[in-house]
C-alpha cells in the first residue's frame, strides 16, 4: 500500500527535550518516523521528521492541530504539511 | 531521492516570512443554460447554478490549503458573460441577474464574482448596451460582483463608441458609489484582448467556449522574488538576474499546479490554467515595485523601471512555463498601484506617475490598475487614457486593461483608503489638455495590419 508521508517541522529557540516531546507525539498518534534530521540555525533549532500516516486514527487537520498545540506547549513552531507541497516545489 | 532540509526550511522561509501564498483559486461557471424570457426565472436560474456548481468550492480549497499548509488567499467564482444570458432584458432587469450573481457568491462564502460583462469589441447588441448602462447601478447595490467589457481586440480594432460609453459609466459608477471612495470602479475594468480564462478580479469571467465549470488557478510570490533578489542578486550580472528569477517563479508557479490539479480533483471539474502572474498585496514587502527596486532602480518610475520590468515578466513567464500543464489567463506581473505598497511610495515620492505606468503596460501583463485619479476628470479624459491602453494592446498583440476610479470629492495629493487586498491610493495627476475631439469621433478603430495574420 501507498504511504502517505508528511513532513514536519520544529523551528524555535534550543532546549532539552523538543526531540523526545515531538517523537512521542508521532508514537502517541500511531504514525512511524520514516527519516529525521536536526540541525542549528543562527541559533535556531529546526527539526524536520517524515511520517507515514497511513495508520492515524483521526482526521489530517485535527492531526496537524496535535502537532502545532505541542509546539505551542514547548514555545516553538512545528508545521505539518504534506510532503507532495516540497516534492512538487523542489524537484522536476 | 528525498527532499533536503535546506529545502524544507526555504520553503517554510517562502510560506511564513516571504509572503508566499497562492492567490486564487477561480470557479468559472457556465450559464449558458440559464437564459430565459422572464427575469425573475433567469435570475434564479443564475443562483440556482452558480450555488449548485459552487457550493464545495470554499470547503475543497480549504482541505487543500490544510493538507500543504499554505493559504489560497481568495476562493472566487466567474460566469459567463452576463450581457449574453440577459440579452433580451433592459437595464433594470439586467440589475436583478448583478443582485442573484451576489446573493449566490454569498451563499457559497466567496467574496468576488465576476463576469457582469460584456464583449463588444466588434459593436455592441441592445443585451450589451442595457449591461453597459446598467453597471453603475448593479455595482452600488451588490457587494460582490465584479465587472468587466472588452472594449478592443487586434483582431477587431477598437471600439471608440463603446470606449465613450465605458467612461461615462465609470465615472457614474464613481458618484454611485462617492459614499465609499468610489469603490465601484475598483470592480469595474475595461478590456483590450480580454482572456476568457482570467482567475483573476475584477476582471474574471467564464468564456462562451469553456466547459460547465472549470479550476483556474493564480499564483503570487512578489514577496518571495523580492526576497531571493535581495539575498542572492547582489552581484549578478542581469542575464544571471533573470536566471535567478525564472527559477524563483518556477518554485511558485509549482504550488498553484499542485493546488489546481488538487482542488479540482476533489470537486470533479476540470483544471484549466495557472496564471502565471506575480500577483503585489499591499503587505510590506509584497510587492511588484520593490522587486524592479531590488533590481536596481532607486525608486519605481524612474528612468531604467521599464527595463526591469520587462526583464522580470519575461523572466517570470519562462519559469512559470515548465512549472505549469496549462499556462493561461493574464501570465504576467502585476503593476496595481493601490495593491502595492512599493507602487503608493513611489507615487507619493513623484517618482511614479501615469506616463511611466502606462510605459510599463507596454511590458508587462495587464494595464492602468488600481489608479485612483481626480473625481473631476472629464468622462473624454477618461475615455483618452482608456483609448491609449487599448492601442497597446491591439497593437501589440496583447491584453491590456484599465481599471480607473475618479474618486468624487478628492483631488491631486489626498488619498482613498479601501483597506485589504484593494489598499490605499493616492491621487494622481491626469493631463488637463483635451482629447475631446479626437475622441467625440466615435466609430470603430480599424484593426490593425497584425490582424492579417491568414
Amino acid at each position: 500500500m501507498k504511504k502517505e508521508k508528511v513532513v514536519i517541522t520544529a523551528l524555535g529557540a534550543n532546549k532539552s527535550g523538543i526531540v523526545a516531546s515531538v517523537a512521542q507525539t508521532a508514537a502517541d498518534y500511531n504514525c512511524s518516523i520514516l527519516d529525521m534530521t536536526q540541525t542549528i540555525i543562527d541559533e535556531l533549532f529546526a527539526m524536520i521528521i517524515i511520517v507515514d500516516i497511513t495508520d492515524i486514527k483521526m482526521d489530517f487537520s485535527d492531526f496537524k492541530e496535535k502537532f502545532e498545540r505541542r509546539g505551542e506547549e514547548l514555545g516553538i513552531k512545528i508545521f505539518v504539511q504534506h510532503e507532495n507541497v516540497f516534492r512538487y516545489m523542489h524537484r522536476i | 531521492m528525498f527532499i533536503q532540509p535546506e529545502e524544507i526550511l526555504e520553503t517554510l522561509g517562502m510560506v511564513h516570512v516571504e509572503n508566499l501564498d497562492v492567490r486564487t483559486t477561480t470557479l468559472g461557471i457556465s450559464l449558458r443554460d440559464c437564459s430565459h424570457d422572464e427575469i425573475d426565472v433567469c435570475a434564479k436560474r443564475v443562483y440556482d447554478k452558480i450555488c449548485q456548481k459552487g457550493e464545495r468550492l470554499v470547503e475543497m480549497a480549504n482541505k487543500v490549503e490544510n493538507k500543504y499548509g499554505i493559504q489560497i488567499v481568495n476562493k472566487r467564482a466567474s460566469v459567463t458573460p452576463i450581457a449574453i444570458i440577459g440579452e433580451r432584458f433592459g437595464k433594470e432587469e439586467m440589475v436583478k441577474l448583478a443582485q442573484a450573481m451576489d446573493k449566490a457568491a454569498e451563499t457559497i462564502g466567496i467574496n468576488f464574482i465576476g463576469g457582469y460583462s460584456a464583449l463588444v469589441q466588434n459593436g455592441a447588441t441592445t443585451g450589451d448596451i442595457a449591461l453597459m448602462e446598467s453597471i453603475p447601478q448593479a455595482l452600488a447595490t451588490t457587494e460582490r460582483v465584479c465587472s468587466s467589457v472588452n472594449l478592443a481586440s487586434t483582431r477587431a480594432g477598437i471600439n471608440l463608441d463603446e470606449v465613450n460609453r465605458m467612461a461615462r459609466m465609470i465615472k457614474k459608477t464613481a458618484e454611485a458609489t462617492a459614499a465609499d471612495g468610489s469603490i465601484g470602479c475598483a470592480k469595474l475594468v475595461v478590456f483590450g484582448n480580454a482572456v476568457e480564462d482570467n482567475p483573476f478580479i475584477a476582471g474574471a469571467f467564464h468564456g462562451v467556449s469553456g466547459p460547465d465549470a472549470v479550476i483556474n488557478v493564480g499564483i503570487s510570490g512578489p514577496g518571495v522574488v523580492r526576497h531571493v533578489m535581495s539575498k542572492y542578486g547582489k552581484d549578478l550580472d542581469i542575464g544571471e538576474v533573470a536566471e535567478l528569477i525564472k527559477k524563483t517563479a518556477f518554485k511558485i508557479t509549482r504550488m498553484g499546479q499542485l493546488f489546481g490539479s488538487e482542488v479540482s480533483e476533489l470537486l470533479g471539474y476540470p483544471f484549466g490554467i495557472v496564471d502565471i502572474s506575480l500577483a503585489p498585496t499591499p503587505a510590506i514587502g509584497d510587492s511588484v515595485a520593490n522587486i524592479l527596486e531590488e533590481m536596481g532602480v532607486e525608486r519605481c518610475g524612474t528612468n531604467g523601471t521599464t527595463l526591469a520590468l520587462a526583464i522580470l515578466n519575461d523572466a517570470v513567464k519562462k519559469g512559470g512555463l515548465m512549472a505549469a500543464n496549462h499556462v493561461g489567463g493574464l501570465s504576467g506581473a502585476f503593476i496595481p498601484v493601490s495593491e502595492d505598497q512599493g507602487m503608493i511610495e513611489a507615487v507619493e515620492l513623484g517618482a511614479l506617475n501615469l506616463d511611466r505606468l502606462e510605459a510599463m503596460t507596454c511590458v508587462c501583463s495587464v494595464g492602468l490598475d488600481m489608479i485612483a485619479i481626480p473625481g473631476d476628470t472629464p468622462a473624454s479624459a477618461i475615455a483618452g487614457i482608456i483609448g491609449d491602453e487599448l492601442a497597446i494592446g491591439m497593437i501589440n498583440s496583447k491584453t491590456t486593461a484599465a481599471r480607473l476610479i475618479p474618486v468624487v470629492g478628492k483631488k491631486v495629493g489626498d488619498k482613498v483608503c479601501y483597506g485589504g487586498l484593494l489598499g490605499d491610493a493616492p491621487i494622481m495627476h491626469v493631463n488637463t489638455f483635451s482629447c475631446d475631439k479626437l475622441m467625440q469621433r466615435g466609430g470603430r478603430v480599424p484593426a490593425p495590419v497584425q490582424a492579417l495574420k491568414n
